[in-house]
């Protein structure tokens, strides 16, 4: 999992480190932020843009696998430069139920601090990472933009914290 | 750009009695399909794969898994789980064929039709699609896709390993071609 070569730019912040506290809107006039999830596991899915085809399958699969993520108590955070009213949109068109947060004013600031912003095309890398209870990033993962990770990796995070806790 | 570095592989191997199967198990390459039947680009995987599967014969071994994406395919688990139905009175291949070939069509009143073509018993076939007799077995193909790295539809496996290369006939034949002397 090193990320080195010309697909792999950005190099996240490693597993170990405290998540960067942010409050993103949801709609126009919900913010989430990073605390309310303090005590359960949050998945963070940084993409590019609403709208692209990439984009839009792995949503697809994560809001499939709403069920699998609940069973770890986990929630699903997707996180782009898009403003509120393209998320609401882009939610509705393709029905996805979790929320999309508005990484847009100071535009892409959440995702530098999470270190998946990528300056030359103004957006987010395609980056999931799963923040475990206590607010302490446990895994990490930057795709090349234009490939869908799936979801076998955050599947296996969450096992692993789970796995943990029982020890 | 579209090679994996994670060297995807298969982690629920293929069981012959549980796996819908075309060809041998002695054959010389396996090739799993993850599809979908309202995936557009499954529906243009579907005419490649018979393509290839006519070009290699009896050296290629072919099985498909379900793997419905609900969110943007409504129809998607009905026809997979009518397709699971055919497999319970044997006609699994023939559904899955019929399903691909009209794809625009898989509400509940074309796939009883396609079960009347099939010469299914209709009323077995209902009641099972009904009472979603056969969801459990399309949700354990799909999470064994999910566990095994499936990023989209159709995800291809050649023996065990994803191919992330493009599946036109000429890449998917070189893949196997290449699988099958090197296994």
């Amino acid at each position: 999992m090193t990320n080195t070569g010309a697909d792999h730019p950005a190099t996240p912040l490693p597993p170990g480190s405290p998540a960067p506290e942010f409050a993103l809107p949801s709609t126009p006039d919900q913010r989430v932020s990073l605390a309310e999830f303090r005590g359960q596991p949050v998945i963070l899915a940084f993409y590019p843009e609403d709208w692209s085809p990439v984009c839009s399958d792995q949503l697809a699969l994560y809001q499939e696998l709403l069920p699998e993520f609940r069973k770890f108590n986990a929630e699903l955070l997707g996180i782009s430069v898009d403003g509120v009213w393209s998320h609401l949109a882009f939610a509705k068109d393709r029905n996805l139920h979790f929320p999309l947060l508005a990484d847009f004013e100071p535009k892409g600031e959440v995702s530098r601090t999470y270190q998946v912003y990528r300056a030359t095309d103004g957006t987010s890398e395609r980056a999931l990472y799963v923040i475990d209870a206590d607010g302490i990033v446990r895994w990490s993962y930057v795709s090349p933009v234009g490939v869908n990770p799936g979801a076998d990796g955050i599947l296996r995070a969450l096992e692993d914290l789970e796995n943990e806790e029982a020890t | 750009m579209s090679r994996t570095h994670w060297g995807a592989t298969l982690t629920m191997p293929v069981a012959e009695e549980r796996d819908h199967v075309q060809g041998s198990t002695d054959a010389a390459v396996t090739l799993l399909e993850y599809g979908d039947y309202e995936c557009p680009y499954c529906g243009a995987a579907y005419p490649i794969v018979k393509e290839v599967q006519s070009r290699m014969g009896d050296r290629l071994r072919f099985v498909f898994r379900n793997f419905p994406i609900t969110t943007s395919h409504p129809h998607a688990e009905q026809a997979a789980e009518a397709a699971e139905g055919a497999a319970a009175q044997g006609r699994f291949w023939q559904m899955h064929d019929l399903l691909y070939e009209n794809q625009r069509r898989l509400d509940d009143p074309a796939l009883r039709s396609y079960a009347e073509t099939l010469g299914l018993d209709v009323e077995q076939f209902d009641r099972e699609l009904t009472e979603h007799v056969h969801s459990a077995r399309v949700r354990e193909d799909f999470m064994s896709g999910v566990r095994s790295g499936v990023n989209g539809t159709p995800g291809f496996y050649i023996n065990g390993v994803r191919h992330d290369d493009s599946y036109d006939v000429e890449t998917l034949l070189a893949a196997l071609e290449r699988a099958a002397v090197s296994p």
